[in-house]
């Protein structure tokens, strides 16, 4: 691959005070790719995710939007420069309907939609993650799936390059969880690239083409999902020295 | 001139400090943001006032029975009128802004009072008004007394809180109230306490700011800005963040004073505020991030 | 709320007209009466406006206040009305934006605390200017403004700030503030930009406060920093905008008339006790009604309608 990617992590630090929870990460993405971020619990990978979205400020290294450094800037102009998010813990707005959680996404991101074209548009996305005619449904009354495809509708409504989702495929059944996959999928054919955080193994196995393994805030690992799942660095931070 | 203004700057700042450690256990430990704080000072004040000008009491006596009773109604105040609001409070952020409109209701029942008994004129005593030769300049001796008595109650206070059980458990409140309950610590209790103590503290630097500050019934709120502002000026919950930050608010105070002007003093203050908004809000000694 | 937009219009309209005829069959004391009531309509109206929304707790409204009344004071004599109306608009927004882009970036307790020392502030600059440099220490409001010219231009500022409030509600601006509302985290990561909506909206809610007090000022015909500057003014804004309820747009009127009516009853009759009985009032209102009256006829309302098979 000869194009520059659409993300490039370079270093990047983020200390909380004696604790290093990113460690010098290095990471790239090109478009239309999907990566798996894995590791252990508190191995820094939502850390990592919250200095590329810009919800905390590096103390070291750069974090580069299609070769411009975007690393410090504020949360709200890294998301209009096309990076949307979903939350570790669902977080949708729960004193409005579905629609206007979208609209949300419509109104500020890239594209600006506002007015009776931003219903329209709303509607689509609604559409698009399987909660169609949800529209004047308030929030409170959704299940814990289709709150996570609300999300995911509000973050697709920004028209990312970049779309990190954190944990988006977790607590789900199986059948919702198929579902949740082939949404995912579906999102590459549209040119999105997608980091995503995981711990579902069939998910990573089905849908990532490549996988970076995180442990204690720095890369151990990085290659095809099958290739660092046998990696025996991997396996150790996962299970820890058998002698430990 | 210069070593006056820093006597008078230290001995004002040692009673901002003083004020602003009740403040700081008020709002780090029980949580509770009270605008109604500087009322009691003033409250305080007037008390010895009296007690000093009508009964005969001697300052420190009228000290040694204000404080304790400021503590027993700070104490009373936050089980009658803030635990309601604790109970009813979802969130953090929800109790906050409950105490801080309770509390503001609070401060115009006090400052009513307060008008009713005394009206707005400013009051003063004579109390050891005596001119004492500290390093070649003239200091009043009630100034000198004051000042000791701050540095010991601060000192006390210090030891206290990080020598005894008991003030471990109000620290250990104040960093987490969640893990403080798991390790058995009765966060309510604590925080009434902290509270009561905030309460009594303020009351004794009232008596202090008494002995040498002419004061009215509406200038509570002027002692709550400042208090508040050293609080955040030194970290919140910072016993001594509390110290340097008042003492540089008492030193910039005489400063301008005595070298500018002496209506541009609250000028000062909010000038200072600015700056440690803009540069450094987690205070002097906060830590840093979230 | 079902009624047609036009109808809707309609309606205010009529309501308007009959209003600004108060001044043409009102008696003195019935009209300085309604003057009161548009004055804190607007005040308690444009705090709401912007502490509603963000929930951060304004204490300063007084000191917007008293810089509209000073800058006429000052002003009145020597320029044009409406540039005088002007300067003060600018004056306060300025000051608006320098405490919104200080404190609006930070956690609430900030904002209360500067603008609880605020009024205070401006009343010690103001007192120092005036025995430093132009030697007098108070006022005399010397404007060509009669009583009614002040009530229909208080009507004309409450009907702007009710319009402002619906534009609001109905602009991106109202989208964001809900978001913000709701989920602060969320309205970073969707884009808006969190800090500069807050601020628009504090200086929008202090543009109305200064041109109220200047409007307001030719009401008295003698001022100084502590008449200009009372800080009783802003608890009782504060005050009537709780009780009435902060989340709807006629929340704070409704919280306005009876308690101009009971201020006004209070200081004709206890004006030695008139600041312990509105600090209990006050408190009354914080402990038995936390989302005022709109909030509890909402409810209220719901459980009537709950109630129905």
């Amino acid at each position: 691959m000869n194009a520059p990617p659409l993300l490039a992590v370079q270093g990047l630090t983020r200390r909380f005070g004696g604790l290093v929870a990113v460690d010098g990460l290095d990471l790239t993405v090109f478009k239309g790719e999907i990566i798996g971020l894995l590791g252990p619990n508190g191995s820094g990978k939502t850390t990592a995710l919250n200095l590329i979205s810009g919800a905390l400020k590096p103390d070291a290294g750069t974090v580069a939007l299609r070769g411009d450094f975007i690393q410090g800037l504020a949360p709200f102009r890294i998301a209009r420069r096309g990076v949307a998010r979903t939350f570790q813990l669902v977080r949708v707005l729960g004193s409005m309907t579905c629609r206007e959680n979208v609209l949300a996404g419509l109104a500020f991101g890239t594209r600006n939609d506002w007015g009776v074209r931003a219903d329209a548009n709303a509607d689509d996305l609604l559409q698009r993650v399987g909660l169609v005619g949800r529209g004047g449904v308030m929030t409170a009354e959704l299940t814990y799936i289709d709150q996570k495809r609300l999300e995911l509708a509000r973050a697709l409504a920004l028209r990312p390059d970049l779309l990190l989702l954190d944990e988006w495929l977790a607590g789900l059944n199986p059948t919702e969880l198929l579902q949740g996959i082939e949404l995912v999928r579906s999102l590459r054919g549209d040119g999105i690239a997608i980091l995503m955080v995981e711990h579902v193994m069939d998910a990573i196995r089905s849908l990532c083409d490549r996988c970076v393994v995180m442990n204690a805030g720095r890369r151990i690992a990085e290659g095809t999902p099958s290739a660092v799942l046998a990696d025996p660095e991997v396996i150790r931070a996962y299970l820890g020295d058998e002698d430990a | 001139m210069f070593v006056e203004a820093l006597l008078t700057g230290i001995t004002l700042g040692g009673m901002y400090a003083l004020v602003a450690m009740g403040l700081t256990l008020q709002y780090g430990v029980a949580r509770i943001m009270n605008l109604s704080y500087g009322e009691i000072l003033v409250a305080a004040a007037f008390a010895v006032f009296w007690l000093f000008t009508v009964a005969g009491f001697n300052p420190l006596i009228g000290m040694a029975m204000v404080a304790p009773a400021a503590l027993v109604i700070n104490w009373v105040i936050y089980r009658i009128l803030l635990l309601p609001l604790v109970r009813r409070a979802k969130t953090r952020d929800a109790l906050e802004v409950d105490s801080i409109l309770a509390t503001f209701g609070l401060l115009f029942v006090v400052q009513g009072v307060m008008l009713v008994l005394f009206g707005g004129a400013y009051y003063s005593y004579s109390f050891l008004a005596i001119p004492v030769d500290v390093f070649g300049v003239t200091i009043a001796a009630n100034r000198l007394l004051a000042l000791a008595f701050a540095a010991v109650i601060g000192l006390a206070l210090y030891i206290g809180l990080t020598r005894t059980r008991a003030g471990t458990a109000l620290r250990a409140v104040a960093v987490d109230p969640v893990s403080a309950q798991l390790v058995a610590i009765d966060v309510r209790a604590a925080a009434a306490i902290a509270f009561a103590l905030g309460g009594g503290l303020v009351a004794a630097g009232g008596v202090l700011v008494s002995m040498f500050l002419t004061f009215n019934a509406n200038i509570g709120v002027v002692f709550t800005m400042k208090a508040l502002i050293v609080v955040i000026m030194g970290g919140v919950g910072n016993m001594l963040g509390a110290l340097v930050a008042g003492l540089i608010l008492g030193l910039t105070e005489t400063f301008v004073a005595t070298w500018i002007d002496p209506g541009l003093t609250l000028a000062a203050t909010y000038s200072i505020f600015l700056i440690i908004l803009l540069v450094r809000p987690q205070g002097l000694f906060g830590r840093g991030g979230r | 709320m079902t009624l047609p937009l036009p109808v809707k219009i309609v309606g205010a309209a009529v309501a308007v007209a009959m209003l600004a005829c108060v001044p043409l069959v009102a008696d003195g004391y019935r009209l300085s009466l309604a003057i009161g009531l548009l004055n804190y309509t607007v005040l308690a109206t444009a705090w709401a406006l912007f502490s509603g929304p963000t929930r951060y707790v304004s204490l300063a409204t007084v000191a917007f206040f008293g810089i509209g009344v000073y800058t006429v004071a000052v002003l009145g004599e020597v320029l044009a009305w409406p540039l005088v109306l002007l300067i003060a608009l600018g004056i306060g927004v300025v000051l608006a934006l320098i405490i919104g882009l200080s404190t609006l970036r930070l956690s609430g307790v900030y904002f209360v605390i500067f603008t609880f020392g605020l009024a205070e502030l401006v009343r010690q600059l103001v007192t120092w200017f005036e025995v430093n440099k132009t030697r007098t220490l108070g006022r005399y409001v010397f404007v060509d403004i009669t009583t009614d010219q002040i009530y229909w231009q208080l009507l004309a500022l409450a009907v702007m700030v009710f319009a402002a409030g619906l534009l609001i509600r109905r602009s991106r601006l109202g989208l964001a503030l809900r978001v913000i509302g709701d989920d602060e985290t969320v309205a970073r990561h969707v884009g808006i930009n969190v800090t500069a909506a807050k601020v628009a909206l504090f200086m929008l809610s202090a543009a109305f406060m200064t041109l109220c007090g200047a409007v307001m000022a030719p009401r008295w015909s003698y001022i100084d920093p502590a008449i200009a500057f009372n800080p009783v003014t802003s608890f009782q804004v504060l005050i009537m905008a709780l009780l009435g309820g902060v989340h709807r747009l006629y929340g704070p009127v409704l919280g306005v008339v009876p308690l101009t009516l009971l201020f006004e009853f209070l200081l004709a009759n206890f004006p030695n006790h008139f600041s312990i009985l509105i600090g209990i009032a006050f408190m009354l209102i914080v402990y038995a009604i936390p989302n005022g009256i709109a909030g509890l006829a909402e409810k209220l309302w719901a459980r009537v309608k709950g109630a129905r098979p």
